[in-house]
């Protein structure tokens, strides 16, 4: 079955800000970004804010969608945390449910070991809250369509308009 | 799949250019990225071999304006054409939004041009996705070439679904924005149709 879309209302942002926010303090990380498996990033947090997220997201989605079709190859059906040690920045990242991924970049202020320990819970309840989201958008669309009949085609001729 | 985020009033897409190999592709996203002005696009990104082949695959983002108070983000992605890249195709596929298939005019890339349309079909399939429901457009690329196929003979051959299609020559530009336009249209259009 084709995946549906991800409808995000204002409050679902607001709890989803609201953990990596959390995420980044308990963590001492860097940064923390949300991100889809389809490479679309979701949210962002911490110190890091003003890099190019949108093609970490893109790049994050491309490695994590490369290391499950290898984990495939060797039997596995996904490797779910991935780690990138560097000379000064480091990078964690972690599958949330099944189509989410939380980025964790962090420095000599953290350790693996407390990134690990951290992601887990945090991971667990944007898990929960992803499925909330996914439940409620399936109920606002049976019962409200798509948030976006109203669109008419001028409106999209009118975006092409030179 | 495209993303809705009622906080930051954003669209986003995904579309994904997918072809044969040296079809031109990638020349596709290079033309949008060198002809729109540097406030609607970010940083393309071509993951490439040393001779410039794509390896795994080219990202551009784009916002092409608002539509109903929501900012429209188109995400851009090539797939690697060369045969052997299967795996990687099929990952790129992935959450995809909105098709452009590029069939390559020289009358020596017809077969290329099929095995890679019946590759883009299993492709998707095994993904969940039906390409005739899928927003979907095609083009033929280099028709500036002395060895072109007749137009209507491509048209037969690479569009048999009778889809939105453009002739091209992407190293000039001819038919890019055109083509890109069409399917940023039919994506649209589809987020009306769908409840989720």
């Amino acid at each position: 079955m084709m995946e549906s879309q991800l409808v995000m209302q204002q409050g679902d942002f607001e709890k989803v800000l609201a953990i990596i926010q959390k995420l980044v303090r308990d963590a001492n990380a860097k940064g923390v970004f949300v991100v889809d498996k389809a490479g679309q990033l979701i949210g962002e947090a911490g110190e890091m804010q003003g890099i190019d997220s949108t093609s970490l997201a893109s790049l994050t989605a491309g490695c994590v969608a490369a290391t499950g079709g290898l984990a495939k190859i060797v039997g596995e059906e996904e490797f779910p945390i991935h780690f990138h040690q560097g000379q000064r920045d480091n990078l964690h990242m972690s599958l949330v449910g099944d189509r989410m991924i939380l980025v964790i970049v962090f420095d000599e202020r953290s350790s693996l070991g407390l990134v690990r320990l951290r992601v887990k819970k945090a991971g667990n309840e944007l898990a929960r809250l992803f499925e909330e989201i996914r439940k409620k958008a399936e109920t606002e669309a049976r019962t409200h369509g798509s948030p976006f009949a109203e669109i008419t085609d001028d409106d999209i001729d009118n975006l092409f308009a030179d | 799949m495209s993303f809705i985020n009622y906080s930051s009033r954003e669209i986003n897409c995904k579309i994904v250019y997918y072809g044969p190999g040296l079809c031109g592709k990638t020349t596709n996203l290079q033309h949008i990225y060198q002809k729109t002005n540097p406030d609607v696009k970010g940083k393309m990104i071509s993951l490439a071999t040393e001779t410039e082949r794509t390896l795994f695959f080219d990202f551009l983002p784009l916002a092409l304006g608002e539509i109903r108070g929501f900012k429209t983000r188109f995400h851009l992605y090539t797939v690697p054409g060369q045969v052997f890249y299967d795996a990687s195709r099929k990952l790129i596929l992935k959450g995809v939004d909105g098709v452009v298939f590029v069939a390559d005019s020289q009358i020596e890339r017809m077969e290329a041009n099929l095995e890679s349309l019946d590759n883009l079909k299993v492709n998707l399939k095994e993904q969940g996705y039906d390409l005739a429901k899928v927003p979907y457009v095609v083009q033929y690329n280099k028709r500036d070439v002395p060895n072109a196929a007749p137009l209507e003979e491509i048209r037969k051959l690479c569009n048999p679904m009778g889809v939105p299609d453009f002739e091209a020559c992407a190293t000039t530009g001819q038919g890019v924005f055109e083509t890109l336009k069409a399917v940023a249209k039919l994506v649209l259009a589809d987020l009306k149709k769908m409840g989720g």
